[in-house]
């Protein structure tokens, strides 16, 4: 029996190396290593225990941890919250949706974001906001997710209507938060009412879904034949790629303005996010421009010799490998254009750091307080932004771009 | 040919941007005001709106009526004047100001729509009346009365200051030379500033920073001896201090700064409207007349008690197009011009204390002073 189990322990893998062992190839693998390993360690640890010091005994998280309608939804009114539950319990059910079909990377979001929900749920504290209306409301959203995965993985429900399911929940939420002039169950509330992660998320979502197809147009637009179209192109984008987005803000939020009649005023959130897609659409232009150049002259003539339009062409042969090789590009683009969204701060829209320096500036006391804040800031948008990054990678993968990361 | 004309674009096209970013950064130019002018004048033109939207000049009011709320420029970030509850209510000196129009006109302080300005855009958008009333900390100085719109009433009389450590040995501004001052760039607190040292023949350093809670940071950090910048700002910082009394706030005052509401050029009978409102308040609290008791003083035996809450005589409603009681209504929402100030800045206040001062009415030996109601 002895050796029938020693048999069967040799058959079997490499183990993979254990923790002594992976101390020894990656701390201590050669002297100098070795003392490198020794030297540094006592500061890695000085400088973690100190950062954990500060952070849960010296820190004072008063002014995060007080307000936490503020920074998600800002001034939006308390008795119409309602409303921007249930889209984020629509996006949830989405969620857990995507999850049941796809899985993956999908699946790690929809239980980290379960996770926080039950979390959030069960904190055993006295809040104001905390109420047990609203704890029930963050498990009910858990079951809702389960629900989604249930469906998602019973129900065989073609890929085209999940995804036009995700493009429509942005469309009726934004009519669903701004309401009806006319309506009761639903009254307006003014775009100025709206801030926090909300409008960071409206802007940054807005911008890459307006700015992306005006990227691809402007692309094309300069390659073109037309010297109307290839000149107005041009200069777009390199007027706006010559222009910090400050510029632009403050060009959209106070020059137009000045040209439009009182009455026929944009909304002030309107106009920044027609700042921040344009300043994002001559970006992207210029990366899908570059997925055109690297699509090689032989796929188009080839097309054309299988009779293919023009347009069939461009649509189904030349831009598909072209986004596929420029994914990267567009992707960090879009990161970038979700960090840029903070900018709006300067014309007076109070986005999820203009609420936060709200906070800091409406209390005196706070004022002491901006370095928890800044950092809890800080956290929250590396967050978002590292998911995004994670997506595109599990998305390049799935296109089978190659990938040095 | 056309790609002669592009250069010829780009360098229009830059040329209105690099504007635009001059109008945004300081006050506007003369052009900015020009191009408002011209494009009012085109409006009926090119607009394809219905036609009662009309009124780009003269009808103020006849939009906020119709609108059925103020539009109100303010902020969101500066304790005491302009600032979030923990709801996300606009609350604050200067945003009771514009509850208390709205509480005229239409009988509600919520019927008010904040809409949080920068200092780069207030002005702008008071030029292009995007909002009805800029209530929002503004000094008025005359450049800004001739640009932006019309000035109501003073409804705060601030002034720049001096902050030092009260351990730091100094006594008065004669000590000051070759100190370190912490200061917000690009404002006039910093002009003001360079003015005085320059003005008294004296030496100094500056520590710049461009948000106002990194220069109070530094100073408390000990990084500079001396911050600067209206006292009433001062006033705040220091009672988030950890120990405030370990700073003193100086007598002198450098500069004045009447910070005063304003409405859009164009709309006489607004502009009368928000100053009778601004009067009212001032002479509400010299008549004793407060939230609390505004009901029963409307049986008062004091004629001008009664004028003021529209019970006797005519203070001028008719013609403003308001009820008799539009007054009395704005009193019982925000209270008279004393019960404002200690909302927030008395000795109970919810921002933090500071005394009366030149902002005490003129029978107290201050400076507030309004016509009288009848």
């Amino acid at each position: 029996m002895a050796s029938s189990e020693l048999e069967q322990e040799e058959i079997r893998p490499p183990q993979p190396p254990g923790f002594l062992q992976w101390i020894r190839e990656n701390l201590f693998s050669s002297i100098f290593n070795s003392v490198l390993t020794v030297v540094l360690l006592p500061v890695v640890v000085f400088i973690i225990y100190q950062v954990l010091v500060w952070v849960l005994f010296q820190a004072n998280w008063k002014a995060v941890t007080q307000f936490p309608l503020l920074y998600t939804v800002g001034q939006y009114p308390r008795d119409q919250l309602w409303r921007v539950g249930f889209i984020f319990s629509g996006m949830i059910l989405m969620l857990g949706i995507s999850w049941g079909r796809w899985g993956g990377l999908l699946r790690s979001i929809t239980l980290a974001a379960g996770g926080l929900l039950l979390v959030v749920a069960i904190l055993p504290v006295q809040h104001a906001e905390l109420t047990l209306n609203m704890r029930l409301y963050l498990v009910s959203n858990i079951a809702l997710a389960l629900v989604g995965y249930l469906i998602g993985k019973k129900i065989p429900i073609k890929s085209y209507l999940i995804f036009a399911a995700w493009f429509l929940i942005p469309i009726i939420g934004v009519i669903l938060l701004a309401g009806f002039e006319s309506s009761t169950l639903i009254p307006p509330v003014q775009t100025t009412q709206w801030g926090g992660l909300l409008v960071t998320f409206l802007l940054a979502a807005g911008g890459i879904v307006l700015s992306f197809p005006l990227g691809v147009a402007l692309a094309f637009g300069r390659r073109s034949s037309l010297p109307v179209v290839s000149a107005f192109s041009t200069v777009f984008i390199e007027v706006i790629r010559g222009v910090p987005l400050v510029t632009i803000l403050f060009m959209f939020s106070i020059i137009l303005a000045l040209f439009l009649p009182a009455e026929s005023r944009i909304d002030r959130l309107v106009r920044a996010l027609m700042a921040v897609t344009v300043f994002s659409a001559a970006y992207s232009a210029e990366n899908v421009r570059g997925g055109l150049q690297s699509v090689p002259l032989g796929q188009i003539e080839a097309a054309k010799a299988l009779g293919m339009s023009n347009f069939k062409t461009t649509i189904f042969i030349v831009l598909p490998q072209a986004l596929r090789a420029v994914l990267p590009a567009i992707v960090g683009q879009f990161i970038s254009l979700f960090k840029d969204t903070t900018l709006v701060v300067i014309i007076g829209i109070n986005d999820f750091l203009g609420i936060g320096r709200s906070i800091i500036n409406s209390d005196p006391e706070f004022v002491q307080l901006r370095t928890e804040v800044y950092l809890f800031m800080a956290l929250v948008y590396w967050i978002f932004s590292y998911l995004m990054s994670l997506a595109s990678r599990r998305i390049e993968s799935a296109m089978g771009v190659e990938s040095n990361l | 040919m056309t790609k002669r004309l592009i250069p010829v674009f780009a360098l229009l096209i830059v040329l209105v941007l690099v504007l635009s970013a001059c109008g945004g950064g300081a006050a506007p130019e003369g052009q900015t005001v020009v191009e408002t002018v011209v494009v009012t004048v085109e409006v009926p033109a090119e607009g394809g709106e219905p036609a009662a939207a009309a009124p780009a000049e003269g009808g103020i009011l006849a939009r906020v009526l119709d609108r059925g709320y103020v539009v109100c420029g303010g902020r969101t970030d500066l304790a005491g004047f302009g600032m979030l509850d923990e709801n996300g209510r606009n609350v604050g000196f200067d945003i009771d100001f514009c509850r208390a129009v709205a509480a005229a006109v239409f009988n509600d302080p919520e019927a008010v729509e904040v809409v949080p300005l920068t200092a780069a855009d207030r002005g702008p958008a008071l030029q292009t009346a995007e909002v009805d009333i800029l209530s929002r900390n503004v000094t008025w100085t005359s450049s800004r009365d001739a640009q932006w719109g019309n000035f109501t009433t003073i409804m705060f009389y601030d002034g720049q200051g001096f902050m030092i450590r009260k351990d730091s040995g100094i006594t008065s501004t004669d000590e000051f030379d070759g100190a370190t001052v912490c200061v917000t760039s690009g404002t006039t607190t910093e002009q003001n500033l360079s003015d005085f040292f320059r003005q008294n023949g004296m030496e100094y350093e500056a520590v710049i920073f461009e948000e106002s809670a990194a220069v109070y940071g530094a100073y408390e950090d000990a990084r500079c001896d001396i911050t600067t910048s209206d006292k009433s700002q001062l006033a705040s910082v220091r009672s988030g201090f950890a120990d405030p009394d370990a700073h003193i706030i100086l007598d002198i005052t450098i500069s004045k700064e009447p910070l005063t509401p304003a409405v859009p050029h164009g709309d006489d009978t607004w502009f009368d409207i928000v100053k009778v409102v601004s009067y009212a308040l001032i002479n509400a609290e010299e008549l004793g007349i407060t939230q609390a008791n505004v009901e029963d003083m409307k049986s008062s035996d004091n004629i001008n008690v009664l004028r003021l809450l529209g019970e006797e005589g005519d203070w001028g409603y008719t013609d403003l197009g308001l009820e008799p009681d539009a007054l009395a209504n704005a009193i019982a929402a925000v209270g008279n011009y004393g019960e404002i100030y200690d909302r927030y800045m008395g000795p109970n206040g919810i921002s933090f204390t500071l005394p009366r001062g030149p902002n005490n009415l003129w029978t107290n030996g201050g400076l507030i002073y309004a016509p009288p109601i009848k």
